[in-house]
């Protein structure tokens, strides 16, 4: 970066480079190098596209509140269904809780002053831009791609293939930004962790981010594959997944799969991290069972991989592939459980402070109970195969990825927005936000499950008049969700301008992220911190405890 | 409340929870009505994990709920909370458990899978299924998709999938067997034995049907939520689906992957005959014979009108879709 006329500080000779005291609002459109820059680039890009990708969901909503097709075209409609889940995907929940959240608090967490390689991490963020641009152009240049996020062919083949074009090369440039970053996370957490941190004294964000990023890493080129295969079959006469030249079409659905089953994980992992994170903070009590959360993150990381071709047990799958994937299926649900019990095991004999950061998590708790229960009756082939394809899944996913995901980005934002920023957002503010958002998600998606076993299938613009009284409810939650990103908005806009001042350590948390400025200064710390306990010694004397942060020694300047 | 000792209550929440729990399982109403012999399997199956489910749903919402309220932070008390850290034999209890329950529910996954004929798919090759393409390839062009194929190797040539013979009539022909093609955007049912070709489904109750199920251009799948049953219509691959409908009544027909703009407009029916009543449809219909009608037509009232309209224009780009509606009569 330019650095001729600034004045540089003597300490920041340790990270090697030189740059101005404080970034100014300009940088934040640059290629720049610095982790924290880069992370609010992620966020505040995905939640550009949140809104996007919203507003199509609440025009698909309109549409579903009577069974006919009569306010969109059926084309269109297929459009916005395609990109809503590609741009909630790939440019919402995967920017914002890997790239934004990942590369802001990781550094900061294990105590180093950036990322291993900050120009490979630009880089990876800047690939998110254009591939959002692409998406946005195959509306102008033929109606946007039609035939779902998952793209089946033979169907992607024939349907609107300039839109389909354009979305496989955008889809193919944010893996090349997850795999990036993947590595860049690995390297960083393996390699620049302050000495005095051990493993087992990192922070569980920080294990969550090294689960999602070794899936990212299997299972993104997977992807990147199948859309260099099926770009080929669009545009340059190859046949592999065309039957009638002797391609095979459920070749796709496996290669699609591999990928996009760990992506769930992707989505899932890094917001687990998040939550072993605020509700220590919030509950006033150490994480319950530290190990068994680092270690149930690598578990489902392992398990993640072979579960996939559960999306597609009604497809070609022999006898075999159903029982296999029925049972890895299953076996998902011990170490999320095990995540569960230890989070409400947390909650129990805390102090517990009703903040919004604490609402959203504890939120997430109860949507991800529900959310992981209907996800178990799906991974049975035998009930799997009468909902799949259905509302029943429509609810279920949305259940984990906006009950989950999403409330665990608003939660994160909640409780980093004051480090990120050095201003506290409004509290009644996100109460009001947390209260519309916690009903608006269990009136939209509940009724979705009940629509889905009685006979409604998903992707669909008209259906069986009767199923209107219940899709009229749904459509009722998605307008309250359209609503409740309002005052959360609104706050955000305000609060970084004029919110009350936060101070290093407005929460009183123990991870290192605290120890320095809100905002934290550009190499992140004056002097490097050293590691007085660990990250979640919560009550007692802190140097009498024994655990993860055994070698505590200076008492900690909470 | 000091006299009564902590285990006596949670006997008594125990015993709660496991009874609104079974109550529950038993009485969600959340599935329609039975119409095959495979959907009491599964909705057994889909109950049993209703029920545990309840069970934990009601368990940790309420530790959840009782947390929130019980340790809440006292008004001015800005110290922490208990130094828990862990605890090992809960962890062990908590990581065994569900352990337990889900290699159960793979267990009875299984064996409900087996019942329903999911290990057996394509084990029966001498019945119709394509030696009736050949009469009808000018109506229902499939034969591209098979060109090179010796027709009595259709299923050597690739896996069949699906769901073959149940337990109950393993190793028997059955009685009946139906050819489906799903194309842009309708469902053709084509009874090999007779020629008859439909755009609703008619078998007769209590009979083993089996239908071959293949697509003509994209993927479809056919799906009757009575039956529980359904299989992905792949073009260049065949499926199975075998079932005895045990209820005599009109279902409807879906199509439940996505195939273009009208996939929501994909929708006939199928419908249960007695065994008279299916006798006699098969009487008019071959009487009828020679007129190959009722191609795509799938429901009579006036919303597959409008329906019928709205495609009208998506099906220029489809000779052979227009060919097989031209002589449909209303």
């Amino acid at each position: 970066m330019a650095q001729a006329d600034i004045s540089v500080k003597p300490t920041e000779a340790q990270g090697g480079h030189g740059h101005p005291d404080k970034w100014k609002w300009y940088d934040y459109f640059t290629f720049n190098v610095d982790h924290k820059v880069i992370g609010i680039q992620y966020l505040v890009t995905s939640f550009l596209f949140y809104l996007v990708g919203g507003f199509m969901a609440v025009l698909m909503r309109t549409e579903l509140a009577t069974p006919e097709s009569d306010f969109l075209t059926p084309e269109l409609y297929n459009a916005f269904l395609t990109n809503h889940g590609t741009i909630m995907i790939f440019l919402w929940i995967v920017p914002a809780a890997i790239g934004g959240f990942g590369n802001y608090l990781i550094p900061l967490m294990i105590g180093a002053r950036d990322m291993a390689f900050p120009k490979l991490n630009a880089l990876a963020f800047w690939l998110n831009p254009p591939a959002g641009a692409l998406l946005a152009a195959s509306f102008f240049v033929g109606g946007g791609a039609q035939s779902g996020w998952t793209s089946y062919p033979p169907l992607s083949e024939i349907t609107a293939n300039l839109p389909q074009s354009l979305w496989c090369i955008s889809l193919i440039m944010v893996g090349t930004s997850s795999i990036l970053g993947s590595v860049n996370f690995l390297i960083t957490i393996w390699k620049m962790r302050i000495p005095s941190m051990a493993w087992d004294q990192m922070p569980l964000f920080c294990w969550a981010m090294v689960a999602t990023a070794l899936l990212a890493l299997f299972a993104t080129p997977v992807l990147a594959a199948a859309m260099v295969l099926l770009l080929f079959d669009i545009n340059f006469g190859t046949s592999f997944f065309k039957p009638d030249a002797g391609g095979n079409v459920v070749v796709y659905q496996h290669l699609f799969w591999f990928y996009s089953h760990p992506a769930v994980y992707l989505m899932i992992l890094p917001i687990f991290g998040i939550m072993s994170e605020v509700i220590p903070v919030h509950a006033r009590k150490p994480i319950f069972g530290y190990k068994a959360i680092a270690y149930s993150s690598m578990t489902i990381c392992l398990v993640g991989l072979f579960v996939w071709v559960h999306h597609m047990f009604t497809s070609g799958t022999a006898p075999w592939m159903r029982i296999f994937f029925t049972i890895s299926t299953l076996i998902v649900a011990v170490p999320t459980g095990v995540k569960i019990f230890s989070w409400v095991a947390t909650l129990w004999g805390g102090k517990i402070r009703y903040t919004t950061a604490m609402l959203f998590a504890v939120g997430l708790l109860s949507m991800f109970v529900f959310g992981g229960l209907s996800g178990v009756t799906l991974g049975a082939a035998p009930f799997d195969i009468h909902v799949h394809d259905t509302y029943y899944v429509v609810g279920h996913f949305h259940y984990v990825l906006y009950g989950g995901s999403v409330f665990g980005i608003y939660s994160g934002i909640y409780h980093w927005f004051p480090k990120m920023t050095g201003r506290m957002l409004n509290e009644p503010l996100g109460k009001v936000h947390f209260v519309l958002t916690f009903i608006g998600t269990i009136l939209t998606f509940t009724p979705m499950h009940s629509l889905g076993m009685q006979g409604m299938p998903r992707r669909v613009a008209m259906y069986d008049p009767q199923f209107t009284s219940l899709n009229q409810l749904v459509t009722v939650g998605a307008y309250i969700l359209a609503v409740s990103v309002i005052p959360f908005y609104l706050n955000v806009i305000w609060s970084w301008r004029a919110g009350k001042e936060a101070g290093p350590n407005p929460w009183n948390a123990l991870t290192m992220e605290w120890t320095t400025t809100s905002p934290p200064i550009i190499e992140n710390w004056e002097v490097l911190p050293v590691l007085t306990h660990g990250p979640y010694d919560y009550g007692a004397e802190r140097a009498d405890e024994v655990g993860p942060a055994g070698e505590a020694v200076v008492p900690t300047q909470r | 409340m000091k006299q009564i000792p902590a285990p006596f209550w949670t006997l008594v929440l125990g015993i709660a929870v496991t009874l609104i729990s079974l109550w529950v399982g038993q009485n969600h109403n959340l599935l329609p009505v039975q119409a095959s012999e495979q959907a009491p399997l599964v909705d057994d199956l889909f109950n049993v994990m209703v029920t545990i489910g309840t069970a934990l749903f009601i368990v940790v919402q309420g530790a959840i709920i009782y947390s929130m309220v019980r340790f809440r932070q006292p008004k001015g008390d800005e110290t922490d909370g208990l130094p828990i850290k862990g605890n090992l034999p809960l962890e062990v209890f908590w990581t065994a458990i569900p352990s337990v329950i889900v290699v159960g529910l793979g267990l009875y996954s299984v064996v409900v899978f087996q019942e329903m004929g999911g290990f057996s798919p394509g084990g029966h090759h001498n019945h119709g299924t394509m030696v009736a393409m050949a009469p009808q390839q000018t109506v229902i062009d499939v034969a591209p998709l098979l060109a090179q194929v010796p027709e009595d190797d259709v299923f050597s040539r690739a896996q069949v999938y699906g769901f073959g013979a149940g337990t109950q009539s393993l190793g028997n022909a059955p009685d009946l067997t139906v050819n489906v093609t799903g194309m842009q955007y309708a469902w053709i049912f084509t009874y090999p034995d007779t020629n008859i070709i439909d755009g609703e489904l008619h078998v007769p109750v209590g009979q083993d049907v089996q239908l071959i199920i293949e697509a003509k251009d994209v993927i479809h799948s056919f799906w009757v939520p009575q039956f529980r049953l359904k299989q992905d219509a792949l073009p260049g691959e065949s499926a199975e689906l075998r079932f005895v409908a045990t209820r005599e009544g009109t279902y409807p027909v879906v199509c439940a992957e996505l195939c273009g703009a009208y996939h929501g407009g994909m929708r006939t029916q199928v419908i249960v005959h007695s065994t008279e009543d299916y006798a006699d449809w098969m009487a008019s219909r071959v009487a009828e014979a020679g007129s190959t009608t009722a191609v795509a037509q799938s429901r009579s009232d006036a919303t597959d009108g409008e329906y019928l309209a709205a495609i009208a224009p998506n099906l220029a780009k489809s000779p052979v879709q227009i060919a097989q509606m031209a002589p449909v009569t209303p």
